[in-house]
């Protein structure tokens, strides 16, 4: 079985939107490190909602539903690509964004 | 057979605590002692669209609040001092994953019985019920609604149009028995559960359904609000879609009591209050409900409206309304009472004023404006 090490993780950068920087301390960027069991295989959004969720407990859930769907205002980006599908690599060393996306007055 | 009653004695003269949950926040009025004068204090929370914050009575500093914001999902914020601070619940309400349902708020929040400290229920859009044993830090679906082989059926789906989203809401639990609970939903009806929500069963015997194909059916009815009578939890009084309704238990056939209400003024409303001891004695606050359903007050004159007769006769409040040209109304959770002599009666508008009266609807006075919109009142 394939074991996860310091050297095999994806670093992710996150940019946090200011409605969830309650949950950082503030904070509107964070890394988390994914480990990886396969360096050809980055991890996806899900692994990283996943990471952040062991960090700042709560926020996962006010951006994902319990069927796993993002909310109908939260938009994600990786590396600039607006991400249709939790299921998107993210590659070592990009950019996630989380967006509130505007809506309503 | 009926069950014994316990009449509740009125509260001393202390301050009275309003928890004014709005469309951006949570402010709180309070009192001095005679009631002459009332305090604001908040926000809490800026922003976030609050429906319900409720004081448990069983500990008198436990504050629970039901929150969500424009973006993100819904969560139930907990306090134990009162609201100085608030900390998030570790596990909000939710659906089963693989159920394909998603909360999208939670609406109401119910402290559980007298005698089951910690324990709390939840209702929510779409409709769903939620328990918590720890005081509201966890919740669990009760899986006797929530999984129950009817609850589609009885829920017109799972997106059934109602505006803002379907409701579970009124949960209101027997003083004397905490298994023995009620609920409503906006749409599916009032329901009615003996063994702690282990199951339900239908309870709409005499409610009109006009919007419906079937004008009898045992589900599918639109409630707004349900409520114990005052001293008397075997008489249950309700405020539906189609008019204003009683029920004497054992009995199970509602009668419709708000056919003494004025025709210019008609018998639609979102709340409605009960006496905190007069078991014929309530409020009722109307809404136009004709046409395309305007939901303000009918004709821009608004006015609570009283019956000391348990919905036989009813007279108009409105003494400190303004006479014309208001066009606010007040949603389900925006009105209620205090459990002083005599009880004071608040509610909460759309247009983000609170008004109480102290003297049980006889003379209104304006306590704050300038709010957003009131989702719900609570007096503690």
């Amino acid at each position: 079985m394939a074991k996860a090490s310091a050297e095999a993780a994806a670093v992710v950068r996150v940019r946090i939107p200011s409605p969830l920087r309650s949950y950082t301390g503030g904070d509107d960027e964070v890394t988390v490190a994914i480990p990886l069991l396969a360096p050809e295989n980055p991890p996806s959004l899900t692994a990283v909602l996943a990471a952040l969720e062991g960090r700042f407990r709560g926020l996962r859930f006010r951006i994902v539903d319990e069927q796993g769907r993002l909310r109908p205002h939260i938009r994600l980006f990786v590396g600039g690509t607006l991400a249709t599908d939790l299921g998107a690599p993210v590659p070592s060393g990009s950019e996630v964004m989380i967006v509130a996306a505007l809506s309503g007055g | 057979m009926p069950r014994a009653r316990t009449r509740p004695a009125a509260t001393p003269a202390r301050p009275v605590t309003l928890y004014v949950a709005t469309r951006k926040g949570l402010w709180t009025l309070t009192s001095d002692p005679a009631r002459r004068g009332f305090k604001l204090a908040g926000p809490h929370f800026l922003g976030h669209i609050v429906h319900h914050v409720v004081l448990d009575p069983r500990d008198g500093r436990t504050l629970l609040a039901a929150a969500r914001t424009g973006h993100l999902g819904p969560t139930v914020f907990r306090s134990s001092d009162r609201g100085r601070r608030w900390v998030e619940a570790s596990q909000p309400p939710a659906f089963k994953s693989g159920s394909g349902r998603a909360v999208d708020h939670t609406f109401w929040l119910t402290p559980g019985h007298a005698s089951s400290p910690g324990v709390w229920y939840a209702g929510t859009s779409p409709q769903g019920l939620f328990r918590s044993d720890d005081g509201g830090a966890t919740w669990a679906g009760v899986d006797g609604f929530n999984e129950h082989p009817q609850r589609k059926a009885w829920c017109s789906g799972d997106q059934d149009g109602t505006p803002d989203g379907a409701k579970l809401h009124s949960i209101i639990v027997d003083p004397r028995d905490p298994a023995h609970i009620y609920m409503g939903m906006s749409s599916g009806g009032v329901f009615e559960s003996s063994d702690a929500g282990a199951s339900w069963r239908p309870l709409n015997k005499g409610i009109r359904a006009d919007f419906l194909p079937e004008p009898a059916p045992e589900y599918g009815h639109d409630p707004h609000c349900l409520r114990f009578a005052g001293g008397n939890p075997d008489r249950l009084y309700q405020q539906n879609h189609c008019g204003i309704y009683r029920l004497d238990r054992p009995g199970e056939v509602w009668i419709e009591i708000g056919t003494g209400m004025p025709k210019s003024v008609g018998s639609v409303g979102f709340p409605m209050v009960a006496h905190p001891r007069e078991a014929d004695t309530l409020w009722v606050f109307p809404m136009d409900g004709t046409d395309v359903w305007p939901r303000v007050a009918p004709n821009g004159k608004p006015a609570a409206y009283r019956s000391l007769d348990g919905g036989r006769t009813w007279r108009r409040q409105d003494e400190g309304f303004p006479a014309s040209q208001a066009w606010w109304t007040v949603k389900r959770q925006a009105m209620t009472v205090d459990a002083r002599e005599p009880a004071g009666v608040y509610f909460g508008t759309t247009s983000g004023e609170v008004w109480g009266s102290r003297d049980e609807g006889r003379t209104w006075r304006c306590l704050a404006r300038h709010l957003p919109h009131i989702y719900a009142v609570e007096a503690a």
